[in-house]
């Protein structure tokens, strides 16, 4: 059962992820993306951390897509424009692009001893208890900080879109 | 067919999409699609943090990867903002045709 | 039994209930509505007009689904889709009763019992925004695009002043999981004030009660927040170029969004499924007496039918009898510990959606600036001042 969910999900991530690439209308793409951050929400699940996986639905592709598709639908400019020398770039960028990922996962297969498996309800720490109290004690400071980094990105915003204050 | 994953299934899909990622960043050019290429590949990190927490039974993974979402909110709220000012001066979401610092 | 079949059978109930319930939320708005103002409202399709959702849903999936031309055909048809599942599926976490015993079948009234069930209906309800979206921008329309865009900036700015009001009785719960979050409502304060979270004391989540509703307006893009769909300026908003379907599904959604709100905040303040005083004092006798009344005032009235209609000395005592039948199972001790409390549950839904109507039916729209302004500049304040008292009372508690 965990792998047959696995491999659904995992081929949902990879076929959005890769529709994100392909697809020329930035719209395409961001719905594309939003199916791969729901996808990897459930491979969360899987890894035992609800919260995590709920964060992920919320913040991810409930708060920043959506200011993504906004942003989209504001400018609306359109398909991308085909590229000069297209066939040049993809030409050098796709082996490149290929022994990295081939690279990476053979180093992490490689790395990862073959006893250690994923098994659902083998960790229960990721609850929202368990997530909280880390958060606040723990990690405090970072949170903290966090915190004073997303104010000043709101002033950031707020200077960068705004024409006159 | 085993009953139970690989963790390096898990650590494999995240290198995949990792790199799908890195390759829409320099295959794309327009730069809101750049843009989201790079939160797949912090996805793609996010899920390897999420699997090591598991490996090693601690909740510490899943407490880096909310750090990313918050870095990766912060990044989109200043960076979408950057995308709006540029597309107002330049009238182009293009990014070979941002090239130049003068308009 | 087994857990597969028990899940079909619970599903099949759940759904069947609840698409006729969305069809006849549509009958009850315009009954209610027309009633406010003085009208009879539908009345010719079945006896008091009771037959008319019925007709809508023949007449909406047999007439034509014209596509406009230049809509990204794809995106066009996936939005009502979209809009129209995401909303149907936080039903699936919310429960309707307690845990029960039926015919030596223990069972939870619900479809799906998460620990983390409010942020699953948080995060569902967050995805809701792209039906609305997608469907504004791939119809090709500057009313459509309007709308997506109004809608998707309100829904966003409104998730965050409701998220903070249901914050506060999650801290008093202690817990994520409306189950539980039900179960600490229990009890009755000196035996009779019920102790619900908007009871609860010393400090009553009455503010952030009321957050959360005129956030949930927002949300649902209800007067006075319906800006995404104003007729006066936007024709009908993101759904300008739908027809057909995918209208219907448009339309459902917006229902299924209410019902959902109303149960997440009768869960949430309204104790669920806790009824208003003590079963010792005979609350568990409330539904036979409303229904046996209400079954014998319609026998009353057919005897006196007025001539002028005489339809009433038929439909009325059938009406009577079917009620007097409801007042009767309630009485079957069998039946009675999952029917109590669901009469409860869906009386206290139903208040919630009649002030849904009530509030169409009375205020006048915002003005886009006014409603952006009002999120940022007060509810948000509102919802945190009272988020932090909550926090301090409950610290100060324990």
């Amino acid at each position: 059962m965990d792998a047959i969910l696995f491999l659904i999900f995992a081929a949902i991530a990879v076929g959005c992820a890769i529709n994100v690439v392909l697809q020329t209308h930035p719209i395409s793409s961001a719905l594309s993306l939003v199916g791969v951050m729901v996808a990897l929400a459930v491979l969360y699940l899987l890894l035992g951390g609800p919260f995590i996986a709920a964060v992920q639905v919320i913040v991810y592709a409930g708060a920043i897509m959506v200011l993504f598709t906004f942003t989209i639908m504001l400018l609306n400019t359109g398909a991308e424009s085909p590229q000069r020398r297209q066939a040049l770039r993809t030409a050098i960028a796709l082996p490149l692009i290929f022994s990295l990922a081939g690279l990476v996962s053979y180093l992490a297969a490689r790395q990862a001893d073959s006893t250690s498996v994923v098994s659902f309800g083998d960790f229960t720490g990721g609850d929202p208890h368990t997530f909280g109290y880390a958060l606040f004690t723990t990690y405090l400071l970072p949170f903290e900080v966090t915190s004073i980094l997303i104010l000043i990105a709101i002033v950031g915003a707020v200077v960068l879109a705004k024409k006159e204050i | 067919m085993p009953a139970q994953v690989p963790l390096s299934w898990y650590l494999i899909l995240s290198a995949v999409l990792f790199a799908t990622g890195a390759a829409g960043f320099l295959l794309r050019r327009n730069i809101i699609t750049v843009f989201m290429c790079i939160e797949l590949m912090l996805n793609a990190v996010n899920l390897s943090f999420v699997t090591f927490s598991h490996k090693f039974g601690k909740v510490d993974g899943h407490i880096f990867s909310f750090f990313v979402m918050v870095v990766a909110a912060a990044e989109a709220a200043v960076g979408l903002a950057i995308i709006l000012t540029v597309f107002k001066n330049r009238a182009t979401l293009e990014v070979d045709e941002i090239s130049s610092m003068k308009l | 039994m087994n857990f597969f079949v028990l899940s079909l059978i619970k599903t099949a109930l759940v759904a069947a209930v609840l698409l006729t319930t969305l069809a006849y939320l549509q009958w009850i708005e315009r009954k209610v509505l027309a009633h406010i103002q003085l009208r009879p409202g539908p009345y010719r399709v079945g006896p008091h007009g009771l037959l008319q959702p019925l007709a809508d849903v023949i007449k909406l999936v047999t007439k034509e689904g014209v596509i406009p031309a230049n809509v990204n055909l794809l995106f066009y048809l996936l939005a009502p889709i979209l809009a129209v599942a995401l909303a149907l599926t936080s039903v699936a976490v919310i429960p309707f009763g307690p845990q029960v015993e039926i015919f030596g079948i223990k069972t939870n009234m619900e479809l799906a019992g998460l620990d983390v069930s409010i942020l699953f209906v948080l995060a569902v309800s967050s995805l809701g925004v792209y039906g609305i979206a997608i469907g504004g921008w791939a119809s090709n329309s500057k009313y459509s695009l309007m709308g997506g865009l109004r809608s998707s900036a309100q829904m966003v700015s409104y998730e965050l002043p409701m998220a903070l009001a249901i914050a506060a009785p999650l801290l008093l719960a202690n817990s994520l999981s409306f189950r539980e979050i039900v179960d600490t409502q229990a009890g009755y304060w000196f035996g009779v004030i019920p102790k619900w979270n908007i009871f609860a004391g010393p400090f009553p989540q009455v503010l952030s009660f009321i957050i959360f509703l005129v956030a949930a307006f927002a949300e649902t893009n209800r007067i006075p927040f319906d800006l995404p769909e104003a007729e006066a300026e936007l024709v009908a908003g993101f759904h300008t170029e739908y027809s057909s379907m995918g209208f219907a599904s448009f339309f459902m959604a917006e229902y299924a969004n209410i019902l959902t709100v109303c149960c997440v905040a009768t869960l949430l303040f309204l104790g669920g499924w806790q009824p208003l005083w003590p079963s010792a004092a005979g609350s568990d006798f409330v539904a036979p007496v409303l229904f046996g009344s209400a079954g014998l005032m319609l026998l009353f009235h057919a005897v006196q039918a007025v001539r002028a209609r005489k339809w009433d000395r038929f439909s009325f005592p059938v009406i009577g009898v079917i009620f007097l039948g409801l007042a009767a199972i309630f009485l079957i001790p069998v039946l009675k510990p999952v029917l109590v409390p669901l009469f409860w549950f869906v009386a206290k839904v139903g208040i919630l959606v009649f002030v849904f109507i009530w509030v169409r039916g009375t205020l006048p729209r915002f003005r886009y600036d006014q409603l952006m302004r009002f999120a940022w500049t007060s509810l948000f304040p509102l919802a945190v001042v009272n988020l932090l008292v909550t926090g301090l009372i409950v610290a100060l508690a324990s």
